[in-house]
């Protein structure tokens, strides 16, 4: 392999990983509240509303529904909007979040479920009003669940990235497709795939380290 | 203090109707130790929630140093549930906090500065007896150490009125006497005005002063622990001072309650007693009562 190959490799990663992490932090950012919101507003919630569970729901539902590709492809117009362009590293974060935001809002939601409701209780017999119990409560007791979920939605972010180099995205995807696939340049293909690998290997690793030394439950 | 008018609460489910609480009316003096018996499903949880809203009673109305809190804002009901500590039968402690964390958690509310919060949380470690627990994670405790920083956490804000749910029956026998005690010195200490909700008799009868016993949501008898105790009027009473239900085992009752008067004030005799015949299961026939 020519010093050319390893520079293109090189940038491929780089340009992976700024799309994966800046799209889970914005992502994150959005799911959050909205996972939040629904888990409050659920039937044994602290702020029972049906109409904004059910709204929220299909909102969620709806976008999860999509395959992602054709996301990509449907929110074009909106992207433009936003970056100004469709093609580049930065233009495929704006579909990876809208793809990302629901998933993630339902990873928040079922680690708030596993929150013990006895403690929810508790906080609530000490006179706490509903915004402490989820900052002071909710979130700080499901933190080891939502870190872990962030690893999960971390993955599932990098295989969009990839995707997303059929239409012009940057990073290891667009290489694997470019060389590998439209130049039958199998070792490219083999090795972007290798690399993908050893990047969600690495995330999965070292986040699970830091997940359980968080942890106070054991 | 606490004074409850009428109170129902009911559960609708799809197709039914559940009354947990039926009309029930109560009233608690400060300072006093009281005590909600029955079997479970009786609704003795129910009625406790009702005390603080954490169930809203479908009727009736509760009154809390002479204040409504049936109708309270949510911002005085907020305080006033500061003025009334809880405790749990599952501790319900926030897990991924230490001991001295989790004191501090009710101040945080009240937004006390972290100093004083520090200092508060320190002084009621050593009241419950758990200072070199301090930073401790509660999945590092047992049962009983667990209760302890639960009761540190419900007295942080020097409340009025302690609500006691199931407070000892996931703890062992001897966590639970221990438990207990703690209750009793933080109620001749502090003033603090206890409510205790249990199945058990034995609970019941070493701490309080005045019980009520419920069943089918609605309260069967009430008076001194030491009336109630001695001439049980109600059937459920009969049945949780007593478990068997069959003639052989009241006249067992008559017994047990007659030793335990003429007893002199010796705690441990007393309970060496109440052990026996609970182990035992012990049956008297007609006749052999006394001997």
């Amino acid at each position: 392999m020519n010093q050319q190959m390893m520079e293109l490799l090189a940038d491929g990663i780089r340009e992976t990983l700024y799309m994966t992490i800046v799209s889970t932090i914005i992502a994150y950012l959005a799911g959050i509240p909205l996972g939040v919101i629904s888990f409050v507003t659920d039937k044994q919630g602290i702020c029972k509303n049906r109409a904004v569970h059910f709204t929220v729901g299909i909102f969620i539902n709806l976008v999860r529904s999509m395959p992602f590709l054709i996301l990509l492809v449907a929110i074009i117009p909106f992207t433009r909007l936003l970056v100004g362009t469709t093609i580049g590293s930065t233009a495929t974060i704006v579909p990876l979040v809208v793809a990302a935001a629901p998933y993630v809002a339902r990873m928040v939601e079922s680690s708030l479920k596993e929150v013990n409701p006895g403690v929810i209780e508790a906080a609530m017999s000490m006179g706490s009003s509903r915004f402490q119990i989820i900052y002071k409560v909710l979130l700080p007791e499901a933190k080891p669940s939502l870190l872990a979920g962030v690893l999960i939605s971390m993955a599932t972010i990098l295989g969009y990235s990839a995707m997303a180099g059929f239409v012009g995205g940057g990073g290891l995807g667009a290489i694997a497709i470019n060389y590998g696939y439209y130049r039958y340049q199998t070792d490219i293909m083999l090795i972007t795939v290798a690399l993908l690998v050893l990047i969600v290997q690495l995330f999965q690793e070292v986040g699970m380290r830091i997940v359980s030394r968080t942890d106070r439950r054991r | 203090m606490i004074r409850l008018e009428h109170i129902t609460k009911e559960f609708s489910s799809k197709n039914k109707k559940i009354t947990a609480v039926n009309d029930v009316s109560l009233h608690i003096k400060k300072g006093e130790i009281y005590g909600i018996i029955g079997f479970s499903g009786a609704g003795k949880s129910t009625l406790v929630r009702c005390i603080n809203l954490l169930e809203i009673p479908t009727a009736g109305r509760v009154y809390f140093e002479n204040k409504e809190l049936t109708s309270a804002g949510e911002k005085e009901l907020r305080t006033a549930r500061q003025k009334m500590g809880m405790i749990f039968q599952q501790f319900n402690l926030l897990e991924q906090r230490s001991v001295l964390e989790n004191i501090c958690y009710p101040l945080e509310i009240e937004k006390m500065p972290k100093k004083e919060r520090t200092a508060r949380a320190k002084e009621l470690l050593e009241l419950v007896d758990m200072e070199e627990k301090a930073n401790a994670y509660p999945s590092r405790l047992s049962g009983g150490q667990k209760q302890r920083t639960a009761i540190a956490r419900a007295l942080a804000t020097n409340p009025e009125v302690l609500l006691c749910d199931e407070a000892t029956s996931a703890l062992d026998p001897i966590a639970t006497r221990s438990i207990l005690a703690l209750l009793k010195k933080i109620n001749e200490m502090l003033g603090v005005t206890i409510i205790i909700i249990s199945h058990e008799m034995q609970v019941v009868e070493q701490i309080c002063d005045r019980v009520a016993v419920m069943s089918n949501g609605m309260i069967q008898e009430s008076g001194e622990v030491k009336e109630v105790f001695l001439n049980p009027k109600s059937k459920t009473a009969r049945q949780l001072i007593l478990p068997d239900k069959d003639e052989a085992g009241l006249d067992a009752g008559r017994v047990y309650r007659q030793m335990l008067i003429e007893l002199p004030e010796d705690e441990e005799k007393k309970n060496l007693v109440r052990e026996f015949f609970r182990r035992n299961k012990i049956y008297f026939k007609e006749g052999e009562n006394g001997a």
